[in-house]
């Protein structure tokens, strides 16, 4: 489940503790419809408290490095923009590379 | 340049005020989301991938030199060091803070300038000529129109609620330098059998899902009855447009229903009504807003040619600069230069601070301290001596300003696409790069000639694709970017909307596809043709097949 922080816009995602990490890698994972749905309930708490807007469910898939973005948009959301590489995650040392 | 009145100065302050009290009241709950958005949006604000981005405008693109600095200022105090320009006059932040945009807003006000109407469904900002004031083929300055139709526009309580967005257009020239065609309504100046000055008046054009060329609805408007006329095509478009339908909303949708003659027939119906009122621009008003724009002050300088200067100068690499990037001025010594965003490999549009800034100081000393941002992403030093094209050109290479592409196939519209834009698709500017380092010889991009390629990341279409002789669409095929090409497409006076060449290409491929249409174009064209008029010439199907030979 990913959203963005309203103070910034960043990127964050729901992790396995609970909260909401700017890195990828610690985002949470379900792998059925019903358990997606009950996560996105978990969201709004965090809605509530003007941490994040517009939490959403992606797609991820199981690969060698471990997990991907099944979509292009959510890899670069969770790297930062491909044309600059100085910037966004991918630059703050958590980027999600692949 | 136009310099804000009282009323003007109050109302800026005023929206940054109100802004500061709606962020406060979002980041201390009391407004949800839901009742934020629409707020921020109309405060330029948007919510992309990685951040908010926030949209300034710029109307008619013209900039003083200490704007620019302020924001080349912002850049460094709210952003991560750079802008974009964008195709219609204004510039992007991608990386601003929700808390601290009301401090952004207020610095740029001190500079007067400000985000409004640049995003939700009001009449935009209004674009114009990037060389209106100086083109050789010009009747009249279009900025004075269309900084008429700002104070009209902006706050129009009327018209804060259209269906949809609405943007206008407006040239002084025959030549159609502002893509007017592809706009709600394009403006053209134009002089009737009797040499007044009045305007030609198009409505319904538009990119997007559904491309439309602009039809003709008045040869002749008399100047005074400008303002009239706008709101009776407003009015009949706020009555009859679809709002229960995104996709149906825009004013082409509504033309293309009840047709062109009908729509017309109640827009002069609806001006009859209003003809001469409350909106007749008295002749003293018209002189006030001229008087903003009035000439700088010229010096009296021999009239030299241009064409044979650039021939005979000494420099190649300055001869092919010259050659596309300096235009000709309507007043004898002078020249207007194209300062190129489009380095190759760089990103079409972006601009760092420190480039702002050398910008800002060229401008000053070679051009009267203005800045013109055109709709193709460059920028314009419009009040040039020929004596100091040189030296300019030098300065502007120190700051890596100067490549001698524009109007040539490195000179590509491209838009944010999915490496920044929320909306998008497929990406859109490592295309553009990767075209910009295949093409990377000079001599050969001169070769080719005048070619304009344009780039979108989804049908959205800000990156102008319909309209660009070579057309790229980027779409998203089976979860993987893939990239529609499209050729013929014009936004000049002879605007075409491009066709689709067939199935779309890789990101791979799509460079070798636009390697592919340029060499059909070289082995095809007669002495003089443009790639246009080669195409026009010989159609689709020597491209098509050149390009699906092998399938
Ligand atoms: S064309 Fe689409 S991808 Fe490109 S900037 Fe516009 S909305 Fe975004």
């Amino acid at each position: 489940m990913t959203a963005n922080r309203l103070s910034d816009g960043a990127v964050v995602y729901f992790d396995a503790a609970g909260g909401w990490s700017l890195n990828f890698a610690e985002a949470a994972t379900v792998s059925d419809r019903v358990a997606a749905e009950a996560l996105l309930d978990r969201a709004m708490p965090a809605v509530k408290a003007r941490l994040i807007i517009e939490p959403y469910l992606m797609e991820v898939a199981l690969d060698t490095d471990g997990w991907r973005p099944t979509r292009e948009r959510e890899r670069i959301r969770a790297a930062g923009p491909t044309v600059r590489r100085d910037l966004g995650k991918q630059a703050e040392g958590f980027g999600f590379k692949g | 340049m136009y310099r804000y009145d009282e009323f003007d100065h109050r109302l800026v302050a005023e929206r940054v005020q109100q802004f500061r009290g709606q962020v406060g009241r979002r980041l201390s709950g009391e407004l949800s989301e839901e009742e934020f958005r629409p707020l921020r949006l109309m405060n330029g604000l948007y919510l992309q991938l990685h951040a908010y981005m926030l949209r300034i405008a710029i109307p008619y693109g013209t900039l003083s030199a200490r704007q620019l600095r302020m924001l080349a200022t912002i850049a460094r105090r709210y952003d991560k060091g750079y802008g974009h320009f964008t195709t219609r006059q204004n510039l992007q932040f991608n990386w601003v803070k929700l808390a601290e945009v009301p401090d952004l807003l207020a610095d740029l006000a001190r500079v007067e300038m400000h985000a409004m109407q640049t995003s939700g469904n009001c009449i935009r900002n209004v674009t114009a000529d990037h060389l209106a004031g100086v083109a050789a083929d010009e009747i009249e300055d279009s900025r004075i129109w269309a900084e008429i139709i700002r104070q009209w526009s902006t706050l129009h309580p009327e018209f804060s609620f259209l269906p949809r967005k609405f943007k206008v257009a407006v040239t002084g020239s025959p030549r159609d330098r502002a893509a007017i065609a592809v706009h709600d309504i394009g403006i053209r100046v134009v002089r009737n059998g009797a040499g007044e000055v009045g305007f030609a008046i198009l409505v319904g054009g538009g990119q997007g899902r559904t491309p439309v060329i602009g039809t003709w609805i008045r040869d002749f408007l008399p100047r005074a009855e400008l303002l009239n006329y706008l709101e009776a095509i407003l009015r009949v478009y706020n009555l009859l447009g679809r709002r229960d339908n995104l996709y149906k909303a825009r004013i082409k949708i509504l033309v293309n229903a009840v047709g062109a003659d009908a729509f017309r027939a109640m827009v002069e119906a609806e001006w009859a009504t209003i003809r001469g009122g409350a909106l007749a621009l008295p002749e003293a008003e018209i002189a006030r807003i001229r008087a903003y724009f009035a000439p700088p002050a010229y010096r009296a300088l021999p009239t030299v040619d241009l064409a044979s200067a650039v021939r005979d100068a000494r420099d190649p690499a300055f001869a092919a600069w010259a050659r596309t990037n300096v235009h000709p001025h309507k007043v004898a010594g002078y020249a207007a230069v194209t300062v190129s965003l489009k380095p190759h490999g760089g990103v079409p549009g972006d601009m760092t601070a420190e480039q702002m800034d050398a910008l800002a100081d060229l401008a000053e000393r070679f051009s009267f301290g203005e800045i013109r941002a055109t709709h193709e992403q460059n920028l314009v030093l419009a009040d040039v001596e020929q004596a100091a094209l040189p030296d300019l050109w030098r300065a502007l290479g120190a700051a890596g300003l100067a490549t001698a592409n524009a109007g040539l196939l490195t000179d590509i519209i491209c838009c944010p696409g999915l490496d920044y834009c929320n909306l998008a698709n497929a990406r859109s500017i490592p295309i553009s790069q990767r075209i910009g380092q295949r093409f990377d010889d000079l001599a050969r991009l001169h070769d080719i000639g005048p070619l304009k390629i344009k780039i979108s990341g989804c049908i959205n279409a800000c990156g102008h694709h319909h309209v660009g002789h070579i057309g790229i669409l980027g779409v998203e095929k089976h979860g993987a970017e893939a990239y529609q090409v499209s050729l013929g497409g014009s936004g000049d006076e002879n605007a075409a909307l491009g066709e689709i060449v067939g199935p779309s290409f890789s990101a791979d491929a799509v460079v070798d596809a636009v390697e592919t249409i340029v060499a059909t174009y070289v082995g095809t064209r007669t002495a003089d043709e443009t790639f246009l008029d080669t195409y026009r010439r010989v159609g689709l199907k020597p491209f098509k097949e050149a390009l699906y030979a092998a399938h």
